[in-house]
């Protein structure tokens, strides 16, 4: 069998990316999916691509969605391309998640909390039976019942629960700097600030925080969690123009956010008090709010006397390797040709392999 | 030489000048002066994402966006050669966003971006070397800690790369360290070349262009100013020493050239040929013929040089 040695060219790659437009369409007989059809009916994969995209806005992380194929890291880091060129004006005020509009909120800590608990759109409970009704054209819009009562506004926080005993940590006192650390625009260092920390995990992998999270649960480092609350709705996000000097409102985002309660603290200094770990992600997906919140408390342990025995504890090691555009970048550059490394390597093993054959013979001649 | 193409859906219409804003080019060259005035140095800048995946040359592109102007020529080669599809691909990146000349030719580009090699000729003054880095820690496969590797640098604290280097030859009888071998820059700064094979380390010593290294997953640039004196690590009984090939180049004849492997048939036929493609046709054009001078390959060049 002949082999013709890989040589690309201009021809040859253009093709391949018109090969690559045909697959994406599909079969042509069936109707093309438009990007609003992906923002409303693939919301969660919208959700998703926004918030480890870093971007929050919704018709372009569906048309990323669209243009990736479904392929959800592949549209994450379209997103990113995109939104790594964009001015940056400045950060918004914090957004206030006690103001949110909440379509959902529930505490595993009490039976019942101030707020009620609120089960919103939710897959939990439902039974995971394929729904063929679905697969069958004409389906008819489905309407849930609108409840009697509006919820209860400001919807009061897990932390206000403890608060008059003093039993849940207090957030601490971030320093008084100017801006938050910008993860998009500094390289990573460490020891890292809360502020770094949570941006990376809010834009990590929700696989690979999943995964650490999971770890966690099972012994390598783990923080006993319980999940004080799970909140997802609207926010306001505000800000202060320089030229205005007040805060005026310029969008609406959803968000979920996830209070984990930890294991206990407390020393000779300080009462014994639940520590806290914190989720925060665009749209809607508890999946990661809640494994930050637990990757987040766990990364604290470097902080106290347990020490760094478990990978969901070390620092370096969970921000480092959790973001998936880097990740996938790198493990795919496997692809690209290697083979002026190869040769040294196999020039190497050539002559590795020759002088122990030598001294093989020797040996034996010498017997 | 090849212009740029244009359309009127094209990129340059939507995006800056060379893909990145003014402002975060700005703070590249800044990071650049930083690592040209401390020779081996990495220095840290904030890495953008860029439309190629981290791992296929982000570094290497965001040094060349920030330093690329309409009057460079423009050369970006992988494995060497100017025709392997990743090069093609940042090529065609930069004649359609930095509306620049792009060439094959060595010796007439400003700035040659390069993946695993440096090319065969002599770089020149004013030339710009851009490599691209997927790992810019010497010691990163020794000690996987960036918090430790940043302190050892600072120390000057290299015993650890040395006693691998022993352990190589106390295990292999030499060091088996093939690319990315390791270098220190004027006697102060351990680095890393870069994937190169360690045939390419002495051009890197007293070189005549500026060598700016970039690694953009990793978030470091790195530089060899000119004249820089750059010696690969060895010991007095163990010197440093390059490959070397028993064959020729099969095209060209070349007996100095680094040369790459093509396996012909499953029956253990192969060639070898200069993995400098460019040099390669240059001494063919010149006269120079390998054993193997008008096989496919030499042909198949030809016709995508056209």
């Amino acid at each position: 069998m002949a082999y013709v040695a890989v040589k690309g060219g201009e021809r040859a790659i253009t093709n391949a990316h018109k090969w690559l437009a045909e697959e994406r369409r599909g079969d042509p007989s069936v109707g093309e999916i438009e990007t609003a059809q992906v923002r409303e009916q693939l919301s969660l994969a919208v959700d998703r691509v926004m918030g480890e995209g870093s971007c929050y806005d919704r018709d372009l992380a569906a048309l990323a969605v669209k243009q990736a194929r479904g392929d959800l890291p592949e549209a994450v880091f379209l997103v990113r391309a995109y939104r790594t060129t964009l001015p940056r004006f400045g950060a918004s005020e914090p957004i206030d998640t006690v103001e949110m509009a909440v379509r959902r909120r529930v505490s595993a800590a009490f039976k019942d909390i101030p707020g009620g608990q609120v089960l919103g759109p939710t897959f939990d409970y439902t039974h995971r039976l394929l729904d063929f009704a679905l697969a069958a054209d004409g389906e008819t819009a489905p309407r849930a019942v609108v409840a009697e009562e509006p919820q209860a506004y400001p919807m009061p926080t897990i932390g206000s629960v403890f608060a008059h005993e003093g039993l849940l940590e207090s957030d601490e006192q971030t320093p008084d700097a100017s801006e938050p650390f910008d993860l998009t625009r500094e390289p990573m260092s460490f020891p890292a600030d809360r502020d770094q920390r949570l941006q990376a995990l809010a834009r990590g992998d929700e696989g690979f925080l999943l995964s650490l999270a999971y770890s966690s649960q099972r012994g390598w480092g783990n923080t006993h969690p319980l999940c004080g609350e799970i909140r997802m709705g609207e926010v306001a996000v505000e800000f202060v123009p320089d030229e205005l000097g007040f805060a005026i409102e310029v969008g609406e985002i959803t968000v979920t956010e996830c209070q984990m309660l930890g294991g206990l603290t407390g020393s000779a200094e300080k009462p014994p008090q639940y520590t806290r770990g914190y989720g925060l992600v665009f749209g809607h997906s508890e999946r990661k709010a809640m494994s930050m919140a637990i990757v987040d408390r766990a990364l604290r342990d470097r902080a106290t006397e347990a020490g760094q025995v478990a990978p969901v504890q070390d620092e370096e090691f969970v921000l480092y390797h959790s973001d998936n555009v880097e990740a996938s970048g790198f493990v795919q550059h496997l692809k690209l040709p290697h083979y002026v490394d190869f040769q040294a390597d196999l020039q190497l093993i050539r002559r590795l392999r020759r002088e122990y054959f030598e001294r093989q013979s020797l040996k034996v001649a010498a017997e | 030489m090849n212009l740029a193409p244009s359309s009127n859906n094209a990129p340059e219409r939507y995006y800056n000048y060379a893909y990145l804003d003014e402002q975060t080019k700005r703070m590249i060259r800044r990071a650049i002066l930083k690592a040209l005035a401390i020779p081996g140095y990495q220095a840290p800048f904030g890495s953008r994402e860029i439309p190629v995946p981290y791992g296929w040359g982000t570094g290497g592109i965001q040094l060349t966006a920030a330093i690329i102007g309409p009057d460079d020529v423009y050369k970006c080669i992988d494995q060497g050669a100017d025709d392997t599809t990743n090069a093609v691909s940042i090529r065609q990146f930069f004649a359609k966003v930095a509306d620049v000349a792009t060439t094959e030719d060595t010796n007439q580009a400003t700035i040659i971006q390069t993946r695993h090699r440096i090319p065969e000729k002599s770089l020149k003054q004013g030339q710009i070397l851009v490599f691209q880095v997927p790992q810019p820690e010497p010691l990163r496969f020794l000690e996987p800690r960036e918090t430790e590797t940043r302190a050892m640098h600072a120390y000057e604290e290299y015993g650890l790369q040395y006693v691998s280097l022993y352990e190589n030859i106390s295990r292999y009888g030499r060091i088996a360290s093939t690319a990315s071998y390791p270098v220190m820059v004027e006697e102060r700064y351990l680095m890393s070349p870069s994937p190169i094979p360690k045939f390419d380390n002495p051009k890197l010593d007293e070189n005549e262009a500026i060598m700016l290294f970039g690694a953009g997953r990793e978030k470091r640039i790195y530089a060899v100013p000119p004249h820089t004196h750059v010696r690969s690590l060895d010991f007095e009984d163990y010197p440093f020493e390059t490959q070397t090939w028993e064959e020729t180049c099969a095209l060209c004849g070349a007996d100095d050239a680094y040369l790459d492997e093509v396996v012909l048939d499953d029956a253990g036929a192969r060639m070898f040929v200069c993995s400098d493609t460019h040099n390669c046709a240059e001494r063919r054009a010149a006269g120079h013929a390998g054993p193997m001078a008008d096989h496919q390959l030499a042909r198949a060049e030809e016709g995508d040089a056209q």
